[in-house]
């Protein structure tokens, strides 16, 4: 006997239930729609957006164009369609942030549960900790680039190897704070009567972890899942700007809104699109958080 | 309690041993050399020379040694002699940066105050902002202001500073022409115009920092409060017709605090990291600074010594956060 | 500090008597912006040029550059030449008079003394000093008198004018230094943050990467110099943030290095609070082809070495087509605007040095398509990219990270895309890039990849060092620790010959000849160096702010001693 057939049988399943409250979360719903309208204006929208190739000679007489019905963004200073480039872009920057934030995330909250669930292991993992959040970033990813960069590049192909390399260097290097407040939820929750009620029963630790624990740290994960997918992005247009992330050609919203910057006072789309792009992508996955943490809640489902 | 401090210290000596150890091993293998400072102009026996003369060569072992004797032997004494005028260091090989030929030290105690003033005062005015915010937000949960919060906090986040900054520049000095951009470093405040003069210079990196550490901060308050709104000990406090305010103020705020001080205490060691890409675009001569001028003048020492520092707030911050833990949350037990 | 105090005494001391030196001192401060901010102030320990331009304001050399590179006398009383018999006809002497009367900032005279100290400061073995290529081939420095400084050099020398001439070479005080030699000169903090000097500003504070405040020397040999108290040089930001803090806010004076894109420079003039000035030195921007095979698929340390030939860049035909297809005005106007003009030269300038070559200057896209049909790179399974016996035109292209080269690369792609050329290319953190680290794949030196793009100059007027560069035994490898300069591994003993000619060479217009005929076995001739942009130094200067004249030759406050406030 567990603790979940206590009481009467679900009315609907727990995914269906989970489902019909986020639907309620009017700004869950908003952040979905944003969010599934720029994966389709980053992945779909170049199969129907393709300005013809212009030669530079001719690409370069269209430079700093701004909003038109030719250009709907506008050109950048080689007369580069800044749509077509902005669509390019979203692809790479939403897989680098989600893919980098999910790496984060699991590593924090696994190290993050360990070490305050089983005090043997507390110390050594929060010493890992300390250790990770001290060590000065910027040494860390050119060494990382210089070893691996050539060697992945040569299997899977310099963007690939790109990106392989920035999203695992990105997630190695930012799961810190998410194991530190996982921790500390945790070593509360362990006290908690029903962890301790759960446990004299003889549950084992993988259960009590699976069933009682992780539910109640998906409130702070959540939080800063949001925050990973922002600062992925922002550390890869970082990166780039130092040389270590994709090749040049290789436009990333991070990337956009750098170069945008020298050119901010005089074409001032040039920053806003990047820079909107972003905040939209960090609004919507914030939004969507707050639904799913609402409904994955019991006790706010249950109302 | 006092036990567990005393363990956690004296485990922290191990642990700071290794990370200096991998600190000095990750600078040192990085790519990246002091010779990219020297001009192409240059001819290659005169680079040698120049990087022979800065003990580059040596075997990685030797440096380690002698940087860690120097940093936690000749330095202190150093400190120790210019305190009490004594001589025990004399003749001591201290840490030299590769800029600037001159002892490391010194040169971060003369940018330690604008760090402090500067990325404190953000820090401060981050947490003062965020904490209201976030309580508020949480507890009118979807309101107008709670939407209006959410707003702001993603824009300070999802906007880096380099660009933040840029823009405040050309509002404030360039059209309004309200601030300096640039931090002038040699003002000292002896009266009430040089003040101004100081509370106008910082106006715009405080801002800058502080957009930026009030969005993260009140997300995290918010989100902690939620947590706490929904329990059983708050419909109690309730049932039995305590004050919403004390209900709110005391049981709650309470209770969400616990994980917010972490994010706080551990975000305190960055105040000295100082805020590199900010500091650096209003040319405040803090500690973040300076770390991004050694290390893009690979400049090893300074980068290995300021790394280590950070390193050593980190461990001692996050042992303050967890006795914090312990203080605000009894049912902690430590032993 | 004890001498921070001095100091200060004696600025204060000048500024309540200021009747006694005319209008010294009459302007007030002067707001001097280095976006990379000054580390230390005594040239011979750091090359970088902030350093040496600040340290600049404060020690001087016997003679400086003019802004059309002349030589002019500083310390000396007149610059020696064969002709007045300063120097031996021989070329092996160089006789220097100091003007008499002469005084350091701390009241001290000047001698002879102090010069020959600065030789043996800076050619200490255990010194590592940065400036030591100045001080070559000298076999002695002699003192016959106090005001007499004769260098004699070990064999002759055409271009006497490197000891003591220019911004890189200043004369210490020995008596100041004197503890300093060697392995001991970092230990001297105190000199090297707050040098004694001859020139019209003394140190009255200096923060590391920060900041410099500066007075008027008491006892500058001018009384009427310089026309500000003090000067302030401030340091941080970046090239943009510095351009307009001069150009749109007005905060300061003058600011260094504002190389900014030219739809920025015209805004930031627009504002009208300040000017852009532009000079041409000799920097260059280029592709440099690499001669050997840089595959990744050959064993380590046969990588772009002498014994793999590239597999189709060392066909002239293929080098000369990518030349041909780029569109060198182009490339200027979208990333340098009024501060660089095309080039086709290595050397370009001074005028009697830069060869006549406009050849490379208009864009030949249908000429270079031609010229790889006829050599048989032909696209036949039209795929886009041509080949020849299997072998693809692929090509991988590298520089430094930076926006404007950044920018080049994706015009130049596009180009050679059209020419049927694959481009990948790649950017690199300037740190690692020019880092010279023999462990590091990614330096410029060891040149792993097929094309690379920097830029480079020479110093002082003379390009025979520069030249001498792409001789055979200077190209960089495993047994050298890829320490050479020949970064093309280009290899031609005919041109190894005409520089030793160069170098036995005194009289001016057949050096001239001979360089121009370097220049052009490694641009139009063979199209190992293909020069892109001859690129200027921009700098701003407020409206209000006379007496500025760009210098490229020497440092750019080489005439602070005349900078004015304009009423």
């Amino acid at each position: 006997m567990t603790d979940s057939d206590i009481g009467v049988a679900p009315p609907e399943t727990l995914r269906a239930a989970v489902w019909g409250q986020f639907r309620k979360h009017r700004g869950a719903v908003f952040g979905l729609v944003v969010l599934v309208l720029l994966i389709v204006f980053s992945v779909l929208g170049p199969f129907v957006w393709g300005p013809e190739k212009l030669s530079v000679a001719e690409a370069l007489k269209s430079k700093n164009l701004g909003s038109s019905f030719v250009h709907p963004m506008g050109t950048d200073q080689l007369g580069r369609d800044t749509m077509q480039r902005m669509m390019a872009a979203g692809k790479v920057s939403l897989a680098v942030g989600f893919v980098a934030m999910i790496i984060a995330i699991f590593l924090g909250t696994l190290v993050g549960v360990l070490a305050g669930y089983f005090r043997r292991l507390d110390g050594p993992l929060m010493r890992l900790t300390d250790m990770f959040l001290a060590l000065p970033l910027i040494p860390l990813l050119l060494v990382m680039v210089m070893l691996f960069r050539d060697k992945i590049a040569r299997n899977l192909g310099p963007e690939m190897g790109a990106f392989v390399l920035i999203v695992f260097a990105i997630g190695v290097t930012s799961w810190m704070h998410a194991a530190r407040i996982v921790r500390g939820e945790v070593l509360a929750l362990k006290e908690r009567e029903y962890v301790l009620a759960s446990r004299s029963i003889g549950a084992t630790s993988r259960r009590v972890i699976l069933r009682h624990i992780l539910p109640n740290v998906v409130s702070p994960v959540m939080v800063a899942a949001t925050l990973g997918v922002a600062e992925a992005i922002i550390t890869e247009s970082v990166l780039s700007f130092l040389g270590l992330g994709f090749p040049p050609d290789f436009p990333t919203w991070g990337r956009l809104l750098y170069e945008g910057l020298e050119y901010m006072q005089l074409y001032p789309e040039r920053v806003i699109f990047p820079g909107l792009a972003i905040s939209l992508t960090v609004l919507s996955v914030n939004y969507i958080g707050d639904g799913l943490r609402d409904a994955l809640d019991p006790r706010i489902r249950g109302r | 309690m006092l036990t567990y401090t005393l363990r956690r210290l004296l485990l922290a000596i191990p642990t700071l041993l290794l990370i200096s150890l991998v600190i000095f091993l990750l600078v040192d293998l990085a790519p990246g050399s002091p010779a990219s400072e020297i001009p192409l102009t240059v001819p290659p026996e005169v680079r040698m020379k120049i990087l022979e003369a800065l003990g580059v060569n040596e075997p990685l072992h030797v440096r380690y040694l002698l940087w860690l004797k120097q940093f936690f032997w000749v330095e202190p004494l150093n400190g120790f002699d210019s305190l009490f005028g004594t001589n025990f260091a004399e003749g001591m090989q201290r840490i030299i940066s590769y800029q600037s030929r001159s002892p490391v030290f010194p040169l971060i105690g003369e940018r330690l105050p604008q760090t402090l003033t500067v990325i404190g005062t953000a820090y401060l005015l981050g947490v003062v902002i965020a904490l209201p915010i976030g309580i508020y937000s949480a507890y009118r949960q979807y309101s107008l202001f709670d939407q209006f919060g959410t707003m702001f906090a993603m824009i300070g986040f999802s906007v880096p500073t380099f660009f933040t900054g840029t823009l405040f520049i050309i509002i404030f000095a360039v059209w309004l022409g309200w601030f300096p951009t640039k931090y002038d470093t040699t003002l000292v405040v002896a009266d009430w115009e040089s003040f101004l003069k100081q509370l106008r210079q910082m106006a715009m990196p405080v801002m800058v920092l502080g957009l930026a550490n009030a969005a993260a901060i009140s997300r995290y308050m918010r989100s902690s409060m939620l947590e706490n709104m929904g329990q059983d000990y708050v419909r109690t406090a309730r049932a039995k017709g305590l004050d919403e305010q004390v209900v709110v103020l005391k049981h709650v705020l309470r209770n969400s605090l616990i994980p917010v001080v972490t994010v706080i205490a551990l975000g305190i060691p960055s105040i000295f990291g100082g805020a590199i890409i900010t500091e650096n675009l209003f040319g405040v001569n803090g500690i973040g600074s300076a770390l991004i001028q050694a290390i893009r003048g690979n400049d090893l020492p300074m980068v290995q010594t300021l790394a280590f520092i950070f390193a050593i707030l980190i461990v001692a911050f996050n042992l303050i956060a967890d006795l914090l833990y312990g203080m605000l949350d009894p049912r902690i037990r430590y032993d | 500090m004890k001498l921070t105090t001095a100091l200060l005494g004696a600025a204060a001391a000048l500024a309540f008597a200021p009747a006694a030196f005319a209008e010294r001192g009459a302007d007030g401060n002067v707001n001097v912006l280095y976006w990379q901010a000054p580390s230390i102030l005594n040239p011979y320990l750091s090359s970088g040029t902030k350093d040496v331009e600040t340290a600049s304001l404060i020690l001087e050399g016997l003679a400086g550059f003019d802004d059309k590179g002349v030589v002019f006398a500083r310390l000396a009383e007149s610059v020696p030449t064969v002709e007045n018999g300063g120097i031996t006809a021989d070329l092996t002497q160089i006789t220097w008079k100091l003007k008499p009367g002469l005084l350091w900032s701390d009241g001290t005279p000047v001698t002879s003394a102090d010069a020959k100290f600065t030789y043996e400061y800076c050619t200490h073995p255990e010194g590592g000093c940065a400036q030591a290529a100045r001080y070559e081939g000298i076999a002695a420095v002699e003192t016959p008198d106090d005001l007499t400084i004769v260098i004699n050099f070990a064999a002759p020398k055409p271009n006497p004018y490197t000891a003591f001439v220019g911004g890189t070479s200043p004369i210490l005080q020995a008596a100041q230094f004197a503890n300093c030699l060697g392995a001991a000169a970092s230990t001297c903090t105190d000199q090297n943050f707050m040098p004694i000097g001859t020139g019209p500003f003394v140190v009255t504070e200096f923060k590391v990467n920060d900041t410099v405040s500066l007075a008027a020397n008491p006892n500058y040999r001018d009384p009427a110099k310089p026309a500000f108290a003090t000067m302030t040089i401030k340091g941080g930001g970046d090239a943009g943030a510095a351009a307009r803090a001069v150009m749109e806010t007005g905060e300061f004076d003058y600011a260094w290095n504002t190389q900014i894109n030219p739809e920025q420079q015209a805004q930031m003039t627009a504002a009208g609070k300040g000017v852009l000035l532009n000079g041409f030195g000799t920097l260059v921007e280029r592709i440099e082809m690499n001669m050997t095979n840089p595959s990744p698929d050959l064993p380590e340390g046969e990588r772009s070495t002498t014994k793999n030939p590239h597999p189709f860049l060392s066909d002239i035909n293929v080098r000369k087509a990518l030349s041909m297809a780029i569109d060198r005005q182009i490339l200027v106007d979208i990333g340098y605007g009024s501060a660089g003009r095309p080039t086709c030269n290595l050397v370009p300038a001074p005028e009697m040095f830069a060869s006549d070559n406009t050849g490379c200057l208009t864009q030949d896209m249908e000429g270079a398509k031609a010229l790889l049909e006829s050599s048989g790179w032909v696209d036949a399974d039209g795929d886009g990219v041509r080949e020849k016996d299997g072998m693809k035109l692929k090509i991988l292209y590298q520089t430094s990270t930076n926006p404007v080269r950044q920018d080049f690369q994706a015009v130049i792609k596009d180009w050679w895309t059209e020419l049927g050329v694959e481009v990948e290319l790649k950017n690199i953190d300037a740190s690692v890039f020019f880092g010279g680290d023999a462990g590091n794949p990614d330096t410029f030196q060891k040149f792993y990849a097929d094309v690379e793009m920097y830029a480079n100059n020479f110093d002082g007027t003379d390009p025979e060092p520069y030249l001498a560069q792409y001789k055979c035994d200077k190209i960089p490898g495993p047994d050298n620790q890829w320490q050479g300069e020949n970064i093309n591994r280009f290899c031609d003993p005919a041109y190894d010959a005409l520089v030793d000619e160069l170098s036995k060479t005194a009289d001016l217009a057949k050096r001239g000849e001979i360089a121009k005929k370097l220049n052009d076995m490694l641009t139009k001739d063979s199209f190992v160096v293909v020069a892109l942009v001859d690129r200027g130094r921009l700098s701003a200067a407020s409206n209000t702010l006379g007496g500025v004249v760009l210098n490229t030759w020497d440092t750019e406050l080489w005439n602070a001693e005349n900078w004015f406030r304009m009423k």
